[in-house]
Order: structure tokens, then sequence, then C-alpha cells
């Protein structure tokens, strides 16, 4: 009961603070809105990368063509091969006769023609299709499987795949690195509004401990300060996610560049992002505020 | 107190093995030359110094061994009163109140009760949605006095509290002291150079020089002394 007083109390006079104090608060706030739509940005597209990659490495194959004339033995090496390979995950056998039939089966004209081909003189090779752990290692297990003995040539996603996520992840690690470099001049930049309210405040201070204010209520309101300004400092990011990402979204239809890049929709991803981003709004404040109520405010 | 000294981080030393009680209840004058370590003496018995050496006990705390996060109990049991009122400039004369009970959490309601008791004990109820600047001198000390004891405290401490006033508001501030002695029973410590009041009022009289307490008047006693 006195407790919940105390912090009533206290988030009372913090808000007041931030009012009368609101020139030197919006530096604050500016500071950690910044911040914060950076860090949105960030958050947004790693999850949308993370997303895509997985989906893509769904559908992610390497495809293995074996020379025409391969012998079982030769076939068998290269399965134990791709067995102990730890970025393969699962491999698919089709032999040329499976492959004409696949493909007779898709056209009609086709079928005709491919008819004709018996077992020896199938033009067609034998194939694997072969699954990876990691797109972004694919280019170096395709290029291991092509020196294997009896494996004529290789195909995968000519890289495209791999390049873009490979575009997106250095975005993302310049975008992080960014983002705490940000974070850290905030909260200096928030110790020193906190500390200049302490002092303007000095008296108060003085009288609060005079009349038996506990340590706790003299120093809760500025704590909850900081808090409330990485609230108020997270409205803009918020605001920016949820209608700036919903807009994205609905202008390219929920793909980028092509049908394979496909966005998050937006529900309930806009929402989760935000609270997200609210959180760091209230931690990056309260670790400057404390910061500054340890320093400024002796026991 | 027994055997207190207090040397100033500085090397000073202010006070030099004091040895005195004071009972419930009593009004006890200090007065002494300017630098004899009355304001000194006052800060050890709130814990805004600390004793160098001996021990001091209030109403059962040991104020020399109590922990810097523990310093609030001890204030609660305390009201001080200082020449410059220390009054928030910002908040009114009930604001100004009410903020020594706000910060120690007691509820609203009692807040109201309270305060407006203790405005109407020291007169100054009409003038309860003033602000410090528009109040003299007199009227701002009273406000001091309410915010000092508006949360009961066992003990009244007031460093040079007519310092700033002229004789005849000065013993008003007198009367409200006697008042607050008498009726609740709050003992009263009152650091003074004003040995005028001091005359008037016949309670004990405590005189330091240099540090020592120099004479112990007993209630009455006192006749006259050159500072
Ligand atoms: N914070 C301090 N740091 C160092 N020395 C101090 C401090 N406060 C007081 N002193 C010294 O301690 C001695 C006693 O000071 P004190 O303030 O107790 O005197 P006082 O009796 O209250 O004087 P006055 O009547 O002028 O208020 C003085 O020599 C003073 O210079
Ligand atoms: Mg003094």
């Amino acid at each position: 009961m006195k407790s919940c007083r105390t912090f009533v109390r206290s988030f009372r006079d913090a808000f007041r603070s931030v009012i009368r104090n609101f020139s030197l608060s919006l530096a604050s706030i500016t500071c950690i809105a910044i911040t914060l739509i950076i860090i949105a940005a960030a958050l947004l597209m790693s999850d949308n990368v993370k997303n895509f990659t997985d989906e893509i490495e769904k559908d992610v194959t390497v495809v293995a063509f074996l020379d025409s004339d391969v012998t079982n033995e030769k076939r068998d090496n290269f399965e134990m091969f791709l067995k102990k390979n730890s970025n393969v995950e699962l491999f698919d056998y089709k032999s040329k006769a499976d492959v004409k039939e696949d493909m007779q089966k898709e056209n009609e004209t086709f079928s005709s023609i491919l008819a004709e081909w018996d077992d020896a003189n199938n033009p067609l090779k034998d194939t694997y299709t072969i699954k990876v752990h990691d797109v972004k290692k694919i280019g170096n297990t395709a290029k291991d499987i092509e020196k294997q003995d009896g494996v004529n040539s290789v195909q995968y996603g000519e890289g495209l795949v791999e390049k873009l996520v490979g575009v997106f992840d250095a975005i993302e690690k310049i975008t992080f690195c960014a983002a705490i470099a940000l974070i850290i001049v905030t909260v200096f930049l928030i110790i020193n509004t906190i500390k200049l309210t302490i002092f303007s405040r000095k008296r108060e201070i003085g009288i609060m401990r005079l009349v038996g204010a506990s340590n706790s209520r003299i120093k809760l309101p500025f704590v909850i300060e900081g808090i409330i300004l990485g609230m108020i400092g997270s409205i803009i990011p918020i605001l920016i996610v949820v209608l700036g990402y919903t807009t994205m979204y609905d202008y390219f239809g929920g793909i980028l560049f092509s049908p394979v890049i496909k966005l998050i929709t937006p529900m309930p991803f806009v929402v989760n992002t935000s609270i997200i981003i609210l959180l760091i709004g209230m931690i990056v404040g309260m670790l400057g505020s404390s910061r500054a109520v340890r320093r400024y405010i002796k026991v | 107190m027994k055997n207190v000294y207090k040397t100033y981080p500085n090397g000073v030393g202010a006070i030099f093995n004091l040895n005195l009680s004071i009972d419930r209840g009593d009004f006890v004058f200090i007065i002494g030359g300017s630098g004899s370590g009355k304001s000194t003496l006052i800060k050890m018995l709130y814990r805004e110094e600390k004793p160098s050496r001996g021990e001091i006990i209030l109403g059962g705390v040991n104020v020399g061994k109590l922990r810097n996060s523990k310093v609030y109990k001890l204030r609660r049991l305390i009201g001080v009163v200082f020449q410059d009122y220390k009054l928030l400039p910002k908040l009114t004369v009930y604001e100004n109140v009410a903020f020594a009970l706000e910060v120690t959490g007691v509820d609203s309601k009692e807040i109201r009760k309270r305060v407006i008791d203790v405005l109407t004990k020291v007169g100054l109820k009409h003038k309860a949605k003033e602000y410090p600047d528009k109040l003299s001198g007199g009227e701002q000390q009273r406000v001091a006095i309410a915010r000092a004891v508006v949360n009961r405290p066992k003990i009244l401490i007031c460093d040079e509290p007519t310092g700033n006033l002229d004789s005849k508001i000065s013993m008003e501030i007198m009367d409200i002291l006697e008042k607050i002695n008498k009726d609740f029973g709050t003992t009263v410590l009152m650091v003074t150079h004003d040995i005028d009041i001091v005359k008037q009022m016949k309670k004990r009289v405590l005189l330091l020089k240099e540090g020592r307490l120099e004479k112990d008047y007993k209630k009455g006693s006192f006749v006259d002394e050159k500072l």
C-alpha cells in the first residue's frame, strides 16, 4: 500500500519533471528516437531476412549430374561422400530413366520424342538433388560436389541467393553496430539530462532528506524520469514501424524484388517489433537514469 | 552524548569531549560565540555530520553507528528549522508543509488533515494557498516550523530560527515553539545568538565555547552572558 503510494507519487514527480524541463528532455527524446528508428529498421530487416532465407533454404538445392557412363561403384562412392558432408541435409537420386519419365509427364509433345530413347542412347544423366543446411555455404558445397569422381556438372541457384543473403547479412551487421554505438551515445545523453534535473532539484532533494524521505523515494522519480524519456522516445519509431512497414508491405504486395523474397505479414509482426522497441527504449532510459542517480545522488 | 569529539575532514576541530544529556520534553537553548560549534553539535544530532569519536544516543538510536541507508528513519524522529527557512519557492504554503508527509508515504487524506491542523496551530491557515515569496519572514519561518512538526517528531531542532527576524516577530516564533513543546511534548533544542530571548524564556541553557561545554545553566538560572 505504502510502496504503491511511493511509486505513484514518484511517477507523478517524474512526469512533472519531464514537462518542466521539456527543452532539456527533448534532446534526449530525439536521440532515443533516432536510435530506436535505426534499431527498428535493423529488426524489421533481420527478421525478414531470417524469414526468407528460411523459406529459400527449403527450396534451394544443388543438382548434380553424373557422367553418362558412371559406374555403380562411383555412384556408391559419391553417395558416401554426400552422407559425410556436414552441409548436406538430404539428397534424392533419380536415374536417367526416372528423369525421362518425369519429363514425359510434364509435356505431351516431348513425351513422344522421349519415348524413342531407350536406356542406351538416353542423353539424360543420372541426377542427385541435394539439400543443404546453410545456404551461405552452398557455393563451396557445390564446388566440392563437382570435384567428385563421376560428377559431370553441378547446378544451383546461380549464386544469386547466396549473394543476396550475404548482402543483407552485411547490412544487418553494420546496422546493429551503428545501433549499439547510438545506444551508448544515448545513454550518456540521458545521464547528462538526469544529472541536470538532479542539480536543478538539489534544494528539493536536501529537504526530502531532512524530513526523512527514504533513499528509494528520493531516487525513484529520477530513474522513472529516464524510463519516461525512453517511452516518449519510442513513440515515433513505433509509428514508423507500424505505419511504415504496413505501407511498404502493401506497396510491394508482400514481396521484394522477386517472388522468392516474401515479406513477413505485418500482423502480428509489427506489434511484436513495437513491443521490443518500447522495451529497448525503456531499458536505455533506465540505464542512463540509474547511472546518473548512482553517481549524482549521494546516499 | 558521551565524550563526543568532532573534527572536520579538513582538520578543523569543532567539538571536544562533549558530555550531556537532555530529557524528553525539555526546552533547551544552545548559545555561544561564532564558531563555537553550535551548528556542528546539532548537525551531529540529525546525522548531517558524524561524530569523530564518542557516542550519541537519541531516542534509543545510536546516531554515530547508524548506517547511511537508515538515516531517514532518524530524520522522521526529528524536525529541523533553519535561519533561512529552506522553503520550496514553487510550492504553496500548504504544499510545502504537505511535502514532508508526501515524501514519507503518508496517505493523502491523512496529509490533508494533518497539514490543516498544523497550519492552524502556527496561525497560517488563511495563507495556505500563498507562495512563500508573498509571505513575511516571520510567516515563512512559521511555515518552516509547521513543516518540521507536521510528522509529529520527538525532537525539534532549530538553528537560529529568529536570526533574520526582528524582536517582536521573534517572540511570536518563540510562542509557537513554546506551544509545540507544551502541546505535543516535543523536545525543543534551539541555537541562538539572541540573549534577550534566552533571558525571557527562562529555560535550560547550554553555553559552548571553542567546541567545549562551558556552562550548563539549569532552567531559570541563566542571568546574562557576553557572547
Ligand atoms: N563543513 C565544515 N567543514 C570544515 N569546517 C567546518 C565545517 N563546518 C564548520 N566548520 C568549522 O567548525 C567550527 C564550528 O563551526 P559551527 O558552524 O559549528 O559554529 P557555530 O557555533 O554554529 O557558529 P555560528 O554562530 O557562526 O553559526 C568552526 O571553526 C567552523 O569553521
Ligand atoms: Mg551556526
